[in-house]
């Protein structure tokens, strides 16, 4: 596991208050780990925090999955 | 105005639930007010060197089992973040009232829930949460203010996060009238209930102001006791020659009223009834209560009006009673008015000597100890009233507890911008 995909992890870990286990790639926050849609504004947040990386409204509503997170934080930084 | 078939019905107390500065749970604190132990004490959770006032009756940390509060028995972790601490002792207050009730309406029960509302006020609402997003957009991070903080800061979202965590859906409000708040949301509750709006209603108040802006608010209009600093316990003085201001307190009373007939059908427990409420305003200054007490005058007649009572009926009142200046004697005055012949025998009390001045929740934990007054027959004392600085007919339970039959009570709660309410309760039917 990538650095990006174990740090996304923890902060969904830590703001969505699920067990670790659960937060697999494909899970969406959602449907899988019971994220309305204000705590997912607040994860979008947490991860331009976290990664000092700007994700814009457009993007962020694209954003749904823990692989999408991850994938968006990736070619943020490789850009 | 009047649904067909609904004349006005008689409404009781069921549940009870607080949080406060004597601790978690109706028996635990009620245990300790009449016990005469209090509540306050210095200010630790912030630093106070910048306020003239550094003590406060907070909630006391600890388990539910010992009476103290660890808000993770109570709150996902989680979903702490998402709401300001009035509407977290809300909760707390509001679980523990509906647990007592027995009123839990199941997902299969659909009429159950809509015929159960919600209504629990705050006098000032989610102020630390407000404070602390102005420090974050004042420091250019406007774009980081958490998606919470609207929802977290709303004085209605105490009877909203309630709703949810129990399906109540029935009439969901909210009353905010500064210090009256309580008892204009127990009165507004009942009347709902008595025009049939509802079947039950869970309402109370709910506060938490102990912070630096609160503090230092109520401190710059001269409000708060600033003379006891090092005997916190002494501070809030009711009637005594030595008062020099309120104490603040926090916490939350939850209460579920509920229609008669409606609790008899399910073998409830009923606590006392809600016999009486009256209302005013003072038409006069923004803070000061009115020169010659009227306002408290015109809201007690008002209630003893609504109960078909006369004064000499009423042999309990919760006073307002903050421990101002200006204020107990005016309230004090107003009672013998209105009581006249009949002040000699009345007993009076002010349990803020013990727990301080809860804002907007002061009046629903007031009316929980006016129930229980009448339930055990035990008049609360007003701690530290060591010399009145008034000489009065009436008794003001002096610093120990009395044992006195108490058929119906009274109890006052006055606020900011001169409005005042007074809520009336009976021996229960």
């Amino acid at each position: 596991m990538s650095e990006t995909a174990e740090k996304v992890k923890k902060i969904v870990v830590e703001h969505l208050g699920v067990e670790e286990a659960k937060v697999t790639e494909d899970a969406s926050f959602i449907d899988d780990l019971g994220a309305d849609s204000l705590d997912t504004v607040e994860l979008v947040m947490a991860f331009e925090e976290a990664f000092g990386v700007e994700i814009p409204d457009d993007a962020a509503e694209k954003i749904t999955t823990v692989k999408d997170a991850i994938a968006y934080i990736e070619s943020q930084k490789a850009a | 105005m009047f649904a067909k078939g609904i004349a006005p019905r008689r409404v009781v107390v069921t549940g009870m639930g607080i949080a406060c500065p004597l601790g978690l749970g109706v028996e635990n604190v009620w245990k300790r007010l009449v016990a005469g132990e209090s509540g306050i004490a210095a200010i630790q959770s912030f630093d106070t060197k910048d306020l003239p006032a550094k003590i406060a009756g907070q909630v006391p940390a600890g388990t539910r089992e010992t009476g103290g509060l660890d808000l993770s028995e109570w709150i996902p972790v989680k979903d702490q973040k998402k709401m300001d601490r009035f509407i977290q002792l809300a909760i707390v207050a509001a679980t523990e009232a509906v647990e007592d009730s027995g009123w839990k309406p199941g997902e299969d029960d659909e009429e159950g829930r809509c015929a159960t509302g919600v209504m629990i006020g705050s006098g000032i609402g989610g102020l630390p949460t407000i404070y602390e997003a102005s420090v974050q957009v004042f420091q250019g991070k406007a774009k980081r203010l958490s998606p919470f903080f609207i929802p977290s800061a709303l004085i209605n979202l105490a009877s909203g996060h309630v709703s949810i965590k129990f399906g109540f859906k029935g009439p969901n409000h909210s009353a905010v009238t500064a210090c009256a708040t309580g008892v204009h949301a127990l009165g507004d509750a009942a009347r709902l209930i008595a025009l049939g709006d509802a079947d039950v209603m869970v309402a109370g108040g709910a506060e938490a102001a102990v912070s630096e802006i609160g503090m230092a608010g109520f401190c710059a209009s001269r409000a708060l006791s600033t003379g006891y600093n090092g005997t916190p316990q002494q501070a809030s003085r009711p009637w005594d020659e030595g008062r020099d201001g309120f104490v603040m307190g926090e916490g939350a009373g939850v209460l579920v009223l509920e229609e008669l007939e409606h609790a008899k059908k399910r073998g409830a427990k009923i606590y006392a009834e809600v016999i009486g409420y009256g209302m005013s305003g003072d038409a006069y200054h923004i803070t000061a209560p009115s020169e010659t007490g009227d306002g408290a005058y015109r809201s007690m007649k008002a209630a003893l009006r609504s109960a078909n009572l006369t004064p000499g009926d009423v042999q309990y009142v919760n006073a307002h009673g903050t421990s101002t200046p200006l204020g107990d004697d005016l309230e004090l005055g107003a009672v013998e008015r209105l009581w006249g012949g009949d002040a000699r025998g009345l007993a009076m009390s002010s349990t803020k000597s013990a727990i301080g001045h809860l804002l907007g929740a002061a009046g629903a934990v007031e009316g929980i100890f006016s129930v229980l007054a009448i339930r055990d027959g035990v008049a609360p004392p007003t701690l530290n009233l060591e010399t009145a600085s008034k000489d009065s007919p009436i008794d003001r339970v002096a610093k120990v507890a009395q044992e006195r039959p108490i058929r119906v009570a009274l109890s006052n709660s006055f606020g900011f911008g001169g409005t005042n309410a007074s809520i009336v309760f009976g021996a229960a039917p």
